[in-house]
């Protein structure tokens, strides 16, 4: 059942033209931009690969917190959520399909990145493969979390877009997705260092240019899994089927 | 036979709102029940309830043996639901929406048989955004039926359809009905309850005013109405008495030599007698 709900979960996604557009696309037109202006190097290493590290962090952001949280939204409140609550879908199938799905499309994501990245910008291959699909899988289940946390607090389909954009692209920006950290004031530097993205970055950037193992920054990694517990926390509290009341 | 459902003094509020004031019915297996009323009557808080989706505060509620509160995933096995507002995937055509939700039942209906049930063979490929209102309420129809249920809940399946098209959805739920599949359904079209229910409850402000088969509701009615004109104007009698009232009438009118133009009986109708129920709330009667 899991595995049929996947499949359609997916069928679903990529019908959709502006998902499939604002969420898979979007990214690697973003890195095809920012990688075309910003020539040569940034911080000693080459503008392409560090970009591509960036937007890999961004990308996992935009389809696992945005994504989600835009499509679980939409759904409560169409009715959508309800009407299956009504069938012996277990709630529980349903949802791990749907953050299954999510893993899909942003495994395509991290993938398109590479491709594009290697051909058009002589991108590096990650330097720990191992560690690279660990991230995916690690940025997923983060930022999902948080996608879940976003969906459940968020009760407007109209506003949910505008909602996870005004959440994800000033992290993206902070973090340093598209491009290297500058001077940041005090107060701007205090919020990207407890930000996910942050921490996030920092793994990627290891197992991408570096070469380092996933866990070897434990300070990182526990930052990044106890934001997504965090959202799951508030998800679990807060997250309804019922549509608002009409 | 059980019952397909049974309703025992069931409660429930919402705030200091009192939705429904313990209200009592059964649902025979392979009946058409109706719930009646105006928009607040407890409708959609019943079904709600029976469909699992509200808790109830007091009462007795029984579905196909189960308690629907339990959340029983056999008990959703068993039913399928149309809800009053819901909206499936847009991007899925109707064949591969009845199929996703085909795949939730252990024992599903053939997806192209349900299709060509609910009048939708020749859309079987379409988007479901491309489809009119009408298409998408007999999509709703369709996905409720495709996992086979012994037991479908219609909440207001008809709201916002021409004639042509409820007349439509009247045939497919008498198709229903001769399959042996038991039907809940709530509407507040009289014609629709008295076309197809094989008895009906009427609900107003949370309580079961009437209940019975449709014709015993009518039979119910004190009143018949005699209307004819008179020198031109329109004059509406209610009788509870129709043979001696005409016979006055007629007589009169023979000794007078004056003419009963438009001379016309009438026997209530479900509407007159719903009227008359609802009518004495807003008089203040009970």
């Amino acid at each position: 059942m899991l595995l049929h709900q996947l499949r359609f979960e997916q069928r679903v996604f990529w019908r959709s033209r502006e998902a499939a557009v604002f969420v898979f696309i979007f990214p690697l037109l973003l890195y095809a931009l920012l990688a075309a202006v910003y020539g040569g190097e940034i911080d000693g290493l080459p503008a392409a690969d560090v970009l591509l590290s960036g937007l890999f962090g961004y990308g996992a952001a935009n389809t696992a917190l945005a994504g989600l949280a835009i499509i679980l939204v939409g759904r409560r409140e169409a009715g959508t959520l309800k009407r299956l609550r009504a069938t012996p879908l277990p709630p529980a199938v349903y949802l791990a399909a749907v953050l299954l799905s999510t893993l899909v499309t942003f495994t395509l994501q991290a993938v398109g990145l590479l491709i594009l990245g290697g051909l058009a910008f002589d991108a590096r291959m990650p330097a720990n493969w191992l560690g690279f699909v660990g991230a995916i899988v690690l940025g997923v289940a983060c930022f999902a979390g948080l996608g879940l946390a976003a969906a459940a607090l968020i009760r407007s389909a109209e506003g949910v877009s505008a909602a996870v954009n005004l959440i994800v692209l000033p992290m993206a920006f902070l973090s340093g997705s598209f491009g290297a950290h500058r001077d940041f004031g005090p107060v701007v530097q205090a919020i990207a260092d407890v930000l996910p993205l942050t921490y996030f970055l920092d793994i990627v950037d290891g197992v991408y240019l570096d070469g380092s193992s996933l866990f070897s920054d434990p300070k990182a990694l526990a930052v990044v899994l106890a934001w997504g517990a965090a959202g799951l926390a508030v998800a679990l509290r807060w997250f309804g089927w019922m549509p608002r009341e009409r | 036979m059980p019952s397909a459902i049974v309703v025992r003094e069931l409660s429930k509020s919402y705030g200091s709102v009192e939705a429904l004031r313990g209200i009592s019915f059964d649902v025979a297996q392979g009946e058409v029940f109706g719930l009646l009323g105006p928009n607040g009557a407890g409708k959609t808080t019943t079904v709600e309830i029976l469909e699992g989706y509200r808790d109830r505060d007091g009462g007795e509620a029984s579905v196909l043996g189960y308690d629907p509160g339990s959340g029983s995933r056999e008990l959703r096995e068993r039913i399928g639901v149309v809800l009053q507002q819901s909206e499936l995937s847009p991007n899925l055509t109707v064949r591969e929406t009845h199929q996703m939700f085909g795949g939730y039942f252990a024992n599903p209906r053939d997806v192209d048989e349900v299709v060509e049930l609910v009048g939708l063979g020749e859309k079987r490929d379409a988007r479901v955004k491309t489809l009119s209102g009408g298409q998408k309420r007999r999509l709703d129809l369709g996905v409720a039926l495709v996992g086979n249920p012994a037991l479908v809940f219609l909440d207001e399946p008809t709201t916002g359809f021409d004639p042509a098209a409820r007349r439509a959805a009247w045939e497919m739920i008498r198709a229903l009905r001769s399959l042996g599949t038991t039907i809940l359904l709530t509407t507040h079209y009289l014609d629709e309850a008295q076309q197809l229910a094989d008895r009906v409850a009427v609900l107003r402000g949370g309580e079961i005013v009437r209940q019975g088969t449709p014709s015993e509701l009518i039979g119910d009615s004190r009143v018949t109405e005699i209307r004819y004109r008179r020198d031109g104007e329109l004059v509406v009698v209610e009788s509870s008495d129709p043979v001696r009232d005409l016979n006055e009438l007629t007589s009169q009118a023979l000794a007078e030599g004056t003419e009963l133009g438009q001379l016309e009986v009438r026997r209530a109708t479900l509407e007159d007698v719903y009227l008359e129920l609802v009518d004495e709330e807003e008089a203040g009667v009970e």
